[in-house]
């Protein structure tokens, strides 16, 4: 039977436990709602951005712009967004075990892929495997910013021009609630069009459409802001997802630490009485022998 | 998040003004003119489809009677027959311009010009003077529709 000092150390272990835990808890809670209301308010623009983009994309002609054509090459790679820190429950493991098959899946069907990753995790947990890592951004989300998005992306820009790969995939967390993420794999580049948009009627294809300046210029510019601000969005999920996940995870590890707390200082009342009870029945016992 | 109304009523077409943090407005409106790159253009209901960028300049739309200012600076636009989308890199509304400060921006601007230096400097200059001008513009033309805030 533990003693009962060992488990005086024991609670008071636990207990220190669960005020870090609470204090994390506390502190995801704040930068969530910062997180959140910056996805939530850059989601219209992404949004409405990827709409004019799939509008225009079906109707240009894709071979006029670079990152609309589509290239027969089999090099794929694979954008791995995670987090730079632990302690977020299954955030990061969810997303590495979905990189890992999709990687092994198109791996399999003859492609030769690699990897960029964003946030420490995703580097570590890629460093100990044999995936080839081509660029890694670590420390983006400690003060995450459009600036990063633009690094991001004009790297990837100008691999996918020169030709190091044909096929861009993102594999990260999107932020659904705060209870809940979702792992979303999605394809940024060559930039497909999407289905077609429920609101309002099916635009009539090939009908006239007037563009100002010219078709060229226009795609000059907007489908680079276009790719650029879908990295934004995609750091802005994952910043999110990964404070609500780490918010989760903690809330739970402070009611387990409550949980063993009573159960430990139970257990604990229990032989400190069953010790007075034996000490006291000595006693007793001691007296009665002395009559 | 729910927003774009997908039912539009008769002679209304939905305006959506959103930047990059934030969707500043999702409305039926009458009629809708924007500054185009090559010139500034008005949409009426049923517009042809029509895709620009813009420029620094003022948008105004019209609900029933009432006619509202705002500004813009770059973007882009999407023109549908039922919808006019906005992607403004910067905008804001006529009521929520501050003139004062608009107008410390004009003559920082203006000394700076004066002052010359690098090309780069100059040139960033002329757009925040323009950039501001604009905004007084639209704040003062706010102002005369007998809109002023009270505070």
């Amino acid at each position: 039977m533990a003693s009962l000092q060992s488990l005086r150390r024991k609670i008071a272990s636990v207990k220190n436990t669960q005020k870090i835990t609470k204090a994390m808890k506390m502190v995801a809670a704040a930068k969530l709602k910062r997180a959140q209301s910056r996805i939530l308010s850059a989601r219209p623009y992404a949004h409405q951005l990827r709409e004019v983009m799939s509008n225009l994309s079906q109707r240009v002609n894709r071979a006029s712009h670079p990152l609309l054509s589509r290239r027969d090459g089999n090099a794929l790679e694979l954008l791995v967004v995670t987090s730079d820190r632990g302690l977020c429950g299954a955030f990061n493991t969810n997303i590495l075990r979905r990189a890992v098959e999709f990687l092994e899946e198109q791996r399999g069907q003859g492609k030769q892929v690699s990897v960029s990753v964003v946030g420490r995790k995703s580097i570590d947990f890629f460093k100990r495997r044999d995936w080839p890592i081509r660029q890694e951004w670590p420390g983006v989300f400690d003060r995450l910013s459009f600036e990063h998005a633009l690094d991001i992306g004009q790297n990837v820009v100008s691999q996918y021009h020169s030709g190091t790969f044909d096929h861009l995939y993102v594999v990260y967390n999107e932020f659904k609630s705060a209870m809940q993420q979702e792992v979303i794999v999605e394809k940024l580049l060559p930039i497909e069009s999407l289905h077609v948009s429920e609101e309002g009627e099916k635009p009539s294809m090939g009908g006239g459409y007037l563009y100002e300046p010219d078709e060229g210029e226009l795609l000059e510019t907007l489908l680079p802001k276009h790719f650029e601000i879908q990295t934004y969005r995609v750091l802005l999920e994952s910043a999110a997802a990964e404070q609500a996940a780490r918010m989760t995870a903690m809330d739970g590890a402070t009611r387990n630490a409550g949980e063993l707390i009573k159960k430990v200082t139970l257990f604990y009342n229990k032989t400190r009485q069953a010790a007075i009870t034996k000490e006291l029945m000595d006693i007793v016992g001691g007296s009665e022998a002395i009559k | 998040m729910d927003n774009s109304a997908t039912t539009v009523s008769a002679g209304k077409f939905l305006l959506e003004v959103v930047t990059p943090d934030h969707r500043l407005l999702s409305q039926e409106v009458d009629y809708v003119s924007a500054p185009g790159s090559e010139g500034d253009f008005g949409v009426l209901p049923g517009h042809c489809h029509f895709l620009t960028t813009l420029r620094i300049g003022e948008l105004q739309y019209r609900v029933g009677e009432q006619t509202e200012f705002m500004s813009v600076l770059w973007g882009f636009a999407e023109v549908t027959p039922t919808k006019v989308t906005i992607l403004a890199e910067i905008a804001e509304k006529a009521e929520d311009i501050n003139v004062d400060r608009a107008e410390e921006a004009v003559q920082k601007a203006e000394e700076q010009l004066k002052r010359g230096g690098l090309p780069s400097e100059v040139e960033e200059a002329r757009v925040s003077l323009e950039k501001a001008r604009l905004r007084k513009k639209i704040a003062d033309r706010h102002r005369q529709k007998g809109g002023a805030r009270l505070s």
